[in-house]
């Protein structure tokens, strides 16, 4: 909101200190996000006469002017073609610094020496006009600075912030209020003269109905005659200007100054064209369209905006009950004042704040009105903004006449709030040491009355302009405001337990740790997708769907991170990067069943969400040389940090998205459960999948491939089954290598023959690993032979020969009972 | 023998499609589904339907017809190219079926073969020759972003704080009706919200903030606290160098006896100094969210100009981080717990804003596009 400097010590001795009441608006809330100096130069651009206006040769849109403000022809250079020998314009003399700290310079065109400058309205920031140079008043006399000769001064305009719980600080008065009562400077509104009055009272001539109260708790109506529509007074057309408004015609800027000034909207209707001189307020009926005063149609009763919407929007109709105008919002355009308005009836009323703000929200109309209504007005400010009004509009017209008596119809309006505050509860809350006078003190200037009740409480009398304060802790916010939170004294505050990470936590930044270790980015993907990025990657199933996308490539809940990490390489891939590996920890987002959504909208229980939301670590492998085996040996190295135990591959079916031959799932035993749990999926993605991604460089010959792992963390982390903290001693005896090789069939995995072997060696089995894998033509179709080797160590003893020659051929005897393998040669 | 098909490929038709339109299509369908590879069909293809194939050649020979037998001729001659197209598209489809299973099935890995390996080496026997493990030639690097935040975490956590989570999906409860927004709040206007597509009984919600975090550490029951909740947040509004419709966010919540808004100031001051540096200083003004009162946002010292007045700053030496203020009895009263035994204060601000001052990122999107380039510096 713009707020002129001069406008706001019509209500207290700002004086010119502008940056004292910033400093002080900024601390109460009401932020000053810019300050514009106007009227810059009006003090030196000087009235002129032109005495001689000549051509310059060989320029035909330029001419040579020479003027005179009282102490001798001064010649310019200029560019307008309106005025004549005898107008008398403003001259801009060299040095002159003008509105934007635009300096005036001596220049030269066409060889002809410019002293100065003749200056349009838009240039001496007066208004928009720029079409030709100011003309002024020929009774003016020369010299005369043209601030002066105008009749107007520089000012200060202040943009300020105001939240949308101050619906009282949305006006000029309301911000010099809370200022002022900071500054300890005397606060006043103002008191308008007493109109003149007409014969017949009001409620002979005009009528009102209010048919829905809920919508609109009070609506008075004035009538005015002897109205003569014109411009308005310089005063009124420059604040109006300065705070960003265009003057219209004095009724309308009337109405518009009122608002700007005590934050009341109005609205002048012309009476002759309300037919039957009565307004009706009610709500739309379905189908209903008024053709509001920007001459659009707007169709009423729309979309829900909200839940709960009951989607009645508040008209105004005429005696006939033909909508004139969308209440709050804006006016309609068949009583719309016009030059022929004689008289007037006039509007100002309170609405119900929801209302207006769905209504604006529904018709996507958003105008100065509606914004202070759904904020919530003063409904007993509505006398003092009608006086106003007409004492403005009578200044320009001295004709003016109100029509006698009143017509106020009252529903339901708020009063003022009775709140009880304690001052022990104030220092608790804001660690302050106030006593009640010092909390009355900051209350009373911003119109809080404050009656003791007893010691240590008070009853604070909440003015009606002030609906975001209903409750004691609404009471201590404006202490606080007004105390200063710069003043309140900062404590240190030393929790009463120790800080930390829990386990997950603290495991999950080891997991990230690993993963750039094992060479991997960490990217960050969206978890918001396209329509068909899960069947691009080759996972099917529903997803969750957002019913209000930006747009529909980020309208799907994601249920792997494998579309956007793909995406991600791709990006990379684009841009030739050669060696990309990325990981990435996020959520992903089942879509829930229906006794998860019954127990999640009953709010019970902390843990209750809406979607079971797993954290995933995915990780993919597109650097050089990179293939399944990449993303199964990163998975094996996080298994070993971790420290779990018992976790296994099981290749049994395709899993989607990945190669049909070289994907796994990683799954692991369950205490208490035969199943096994599963705990991710490992491998490589698909080459078709990878190929539809972009994710594959694509240059013929090199098939590049993608390794993938992709756990969930949760079922990860949380597993008990870890290794054991128990730390041995290593044995101080010798140990004792075996090598075998088994040709084993299509059906067994190494990990089958590994854990064979670990089961059948004994306590002296140190540790055993595959170490060579073998396939030749002398076997059968399927057949390879798997190479181990076997340390064994006892702790106490070396271990003879025949001992290890023992271990051995119990080894060999389980392999081949086991997996119907045979001992290689 | 047409040109450009090599000796050993599929037979190409003979007889004039002219002649006998159906009668070649038939002939030649044959010989498309007796090719064996997807090189042969290329050949076949161009044979049958190029340039130089007498299918073409026909068509040619229609304008030496008169006009009535010209439209009946080449009809036919359509209808055999249309019968053929689709027989040469099929045949592509199960060819590249039967190659995509031929060499999936000769790709095929025993995976448990890695694993199986672990620990070779340690046993001074190399790794197995079907892929020993992962070759690392640079360290990756953890997100900016994700830095940003674990840096926070750290500062909160040596103040004595604990780390929270909760879900990015949330109920309309959670994320503004116990933050005391009913429905008709007009604040909830300052949320641009994305809703899912399921309405169980109440509307569900991408949460806007970190806050229905502090709904559920209160609804756990554990008093005092004294958390920190990082996370991710959504809203809906097109991306812009200050915004991305997803960002991320750490929440603060204390609730403990005898908190005043002198610990709040106090507090934010501490993080300021801890994280920003000895230098930079915090302040706190006026400011209104619904789920506190009083509420402030909280400004530090331009981490630019050190206070001296900057563009970043537009000259007022304060940039703003985020708000503040003692949780509002509604809350408490939201989730049971006892508003005038117990107060609190809550805060919360962008981790990614902290990460771009921190980092000098001008355009907050380029954190998002996961530009190796820009992921693998500092």
């Amino acid at each position: 909101m713009r707020v002129p400097l001069s406008w706001l010590c019509d209500f207290a001795p700002f004086g010119d200190r502008w940056q004292d009441l910033v400093a002080t608006l900024d601390d109460l809330g009401l932020v000053v996000e810019a300050v514009e100096h106007v009227g810059q130069g009006l003090d030196d651009v000087v009235v002129a006469e032109v005495a001689e206006i000549g051509a310059i040769e060989g320029a035909d849109r330029i001419r040579r002017v020479q003027v005179d403000a009282g102490d001798g022809l001064v010649e310019v250079v200029c560019g307008a073609w309106n005025f004549k020998v005898g107008d008398r314009v403003p001259l801009a003399p060299v040095g002159t610094v003008l509105p934007g700290d635009f300096r005036k310079e001596r220049r030269k065109l066409r060889g002809v020496v410019s002293d100065g400058m003749l200056c349009s309205a838009r240039e001496l920031g007066l208004g928009e006009d720029h079409d030709g140079i100011l003309l002024v008043d020929r009774a003016t006399p020369l010299g005369t600075p043209i601030g002066q000769a105008l009749g107007v001064a520089g000012d200060v305009v202040l943009d300020v912030a105001v939240e949308t719980n101050r619906p009282d600080a949305f006006s000029v008065a309301g911000v010099a209020r809370d200022a002022a009562a900071r500054m300890g400077l005397p606060f006043r509104l103002p008191v308008p003269a007493a109109a003149a009055t007409g014969d017949r009272e009001v409620a002979a001539l005009a009528e009102v109905v209010v048919e829905d109260a809920d919508l609109c708790p009070r609506f008075t109506a004035t009538l005015l005659t002897g109205v003569v529509v014109g411009p308005s007074p310089q005063w009124v057309a420059r604040r109006l200007t300065l705070a960003g408004m265009r003057p219209i015609n004095n009724v309308v800027d009337a109405s518009n100054y009122v608002m700007l000034e005590l934050g009341q909207p109005t609205h002048p209707y012309d009476l002759d064209r309300v037919a039957g001189s009565a307004l009706r307020v009610r709500a739309a009926r379905p189908g209903e369209s008024v053709v509001t005063l920007d001459g659009v149609e707007r169709a009423l009763g729309g979309r829900s905006v909200a839940p709960g919407d009951d989607r009645r929007d508040c008209l105004i109709c005429d005696g006939d009950d033909r909508p004139v105008g969308v209440a709050g919002v804006m006016g309609g355009a068949s009583t719309e004042i016009t030059d022929a308005t004689t008289g007037v009836l006039l509007e100002a009323a309170y609405f119900d704040s929801v209302a207006i703000a769905r209504t604006s929200k529904r018709l996507a109309l958003r105008t100065e009105a509606s914004a202070r209504f759904e904020r919530g007005c003063d409904p007993e400010g509505i006398d003092l903004a009608v006086a106003r009004l007409v004492e403005i509009l009578g200044e320009s017209v001295p004709g003016l006449r109100v029509a006698p008596g009143r017509i106020d119809r009252r529903g339901r309006v708020p009063a003022p709030l009775d709140v009880p505050v304690r001052t022990a509860r104030v220092n608790a809350v804001l660690g302050t040491d106030l006593d009640d006078v010092a909390v009355a003190r900051y209350l009373e200037p911003i119109g809080f009355a404050s009656a003791p009740a007893s010691p240590g409480v008070q009853v604070v009398t909440v003015p009606t302009f002030r609906p975001d304060t209903t409750r004691e802790i609404d009471v201590i916010e404006e202490v606080a405001r007004h105390h200063g939170y710069g003043r309140i004294a900062r404590r240190r505050l030393r929790p009463p337990q120790v800080g930390g990470l829990d386990a997950y936590q603290r495991e999950r930044r080891l997991v990230r740790a690993v993963a750039a270790g094992l060479g991997a980015d960490e990217a960050w993907t969206p978890p918001l997708l396209g329509p068909e990025d899960h069947a691009r990657a080759g996972i099917g199933g529903d997803s969750l769907v957002v019913a209000n996308p930006l747009s529909p490539d980020e309208s799907v809940l994601r249920r792997s991170l494998l579309p956007g990490l793909l995406g991600a390489v791709a990006f990379n891939v684009a841009r030739r990067a050669g060696d990309v590996r990325l990981f990435e920890i996020g959520r992903v987002f089942p879509v829930p069943g229906p006794e998860r959504l019954a127990a999640a909208v009953r709010h019970e229980h902390a843990a209750a969400s809406v979607v079971d939301e797993a954290e995933l670590l995915g990780m993919v492998f597109a650097a050089p040389g990179d293939d399944a085996t990449t993303a199964v040996a990163a998975w094996s190295v996080l298994a070993q940090v971790l420290g779990l135990v018992g976790a296994e591959l099981d290749q049994g079916e395709p899993v989607p998205g990945l190669h049909p031959g070289r994907g796994a799932v990683v799954v692991a035993p369950e205490a208490g459960a035969a199943a096994m749990v599963r705990l991710g999926v490992v491998g490589e993605v698909d080459p078709d999948v990878a190929a539809a991604f972009g994710a594959v460089s694509g240059a013929a010959g090199q098939a590049g491939r993608v390794g993938f792992l992709q756990v969930d963390l949760g079922a990860v982390l949380r597993r008990a089954e870890r290794r054991s903290q128990e730390v041995r001693p290593a044995s101080r005896f010798p140990s004792s290598d075996v090598d075998l090789a088994f040709v084993v069939g299509p059906g067994t995995t190494a990990a089958d023959v590994r854990r064979t072997l670990e089961g059948s060696g004994g306590p002296a089995l140190q540790a055993v690993a595959l170490f060579d894998v073998y396939g030749d033509p002398s076997m059968a179709a399927g057949e390879r032979s798997l190479a181990f080797r076997l340390r064994f160590c006892a702790a106490d003893r070396t271990l003879t020969d025949d001992e290890v020659a023992a271990l051995r051929a119990g080894c060999v005897a389980a392999v081949e009972q086991a997996h119907g393998a045979r001992l290689r040669g | 023998m047409g040109p450009g098909v090599s000796a050993g490929a599929a037979a190409v038709p003979t007889g004039d499609p002219g002649a006998d339109p159906a009668g070649w299509a038939d002939r030649a369908v044959q010989a498309v589904d007796a090719v064996a590879t997807a090189e042969e069909l290329r050949a076949l293809d161009a044979a049958l339907l190029g340039k130089r194939s007498p299918l073409t050649a026909a068509r040619q020979r229609l304008g030496t017809l008169a006009p009535e037998e010209r439209r009946a001729a080449g009809g036919a001659l359509n209808e055999a190219r249309r019968v053929v197209e689709a027989a040469v598209e099929r045949r592509r489809h199960a060819l590249a079926a039967s190659e995509r299973r031929s060499r999936i099935d000769a790709e095929r890995l025993d995976l448990t073969e890695v694993l199986a390996s672990a620990g070779a080496r340690a046993l001074g026997a190399g790794a197995a020759s079907a892929g020993g493990g992962v070759a690392v030639w640079r360290q990756g690097l953890v997100h900016l972003v994700q830095r940003t935040r674990d840096q926070l975490e750290d500062v909160f956590v040596g103040m004595g704080y604990t780390v929270a989570d909760g879900p990015e999906v949330e109920t309309d409860w959670y994320n503004f009706e116990a933050l005391n927004m009913p429905p008709a709040h007009p604040a909830r206007g300052m949320f641009d919200t994305f809703y899912l597509d399921i309405e169980p009984e109440e509307s569900v919600v991408l949460r806007t903030h970190t806050s229905p975090v502090q709904i559920r550490v209160l609804q756990a029951g554990q008093l005092p606290v004294y958390a920190v909740m990082p996370g991710r947040c959504y809203r809906r509004e097109t991306a812009d160098a200050r915004h991305f419709p997803v960002f991320h966010q750490v929440e603060g919540l204390v609730v403990d006896e005898g908190i005043t808004f002198g610990d709040l100031a106090g507090t934010i001051e501490t993080f300021t100094r801890a994280y920003f540096g000895p230098d930079i200083s915090a302040r706190l003004r006026p400011a209104y969210f619904p789920f506190t009162e009083p509420s402030a946002e909280f400004e530090i010292t331009c981490t630019i100009c050190h206070g001296a007045g900057c563009r970043t700053c537009s000259q007022t030496g304060w940039v703003e981080l985020g708000g503040c203020g003692m949780v509002d009895p509604a809350v408490l009263d939201a989730v049971g717990v006892d508003a005038e035994r117990y107060t609190g204060f809550a805060f919360g601000f962008g981790i990614d804003r902290c990460t771009q001052m921190r980092h000098g990122i001008p355009d907050m999107r380029a954190l998002f596009d996961n530009d190796v380039r820009m992921l693998r510096q500092a």
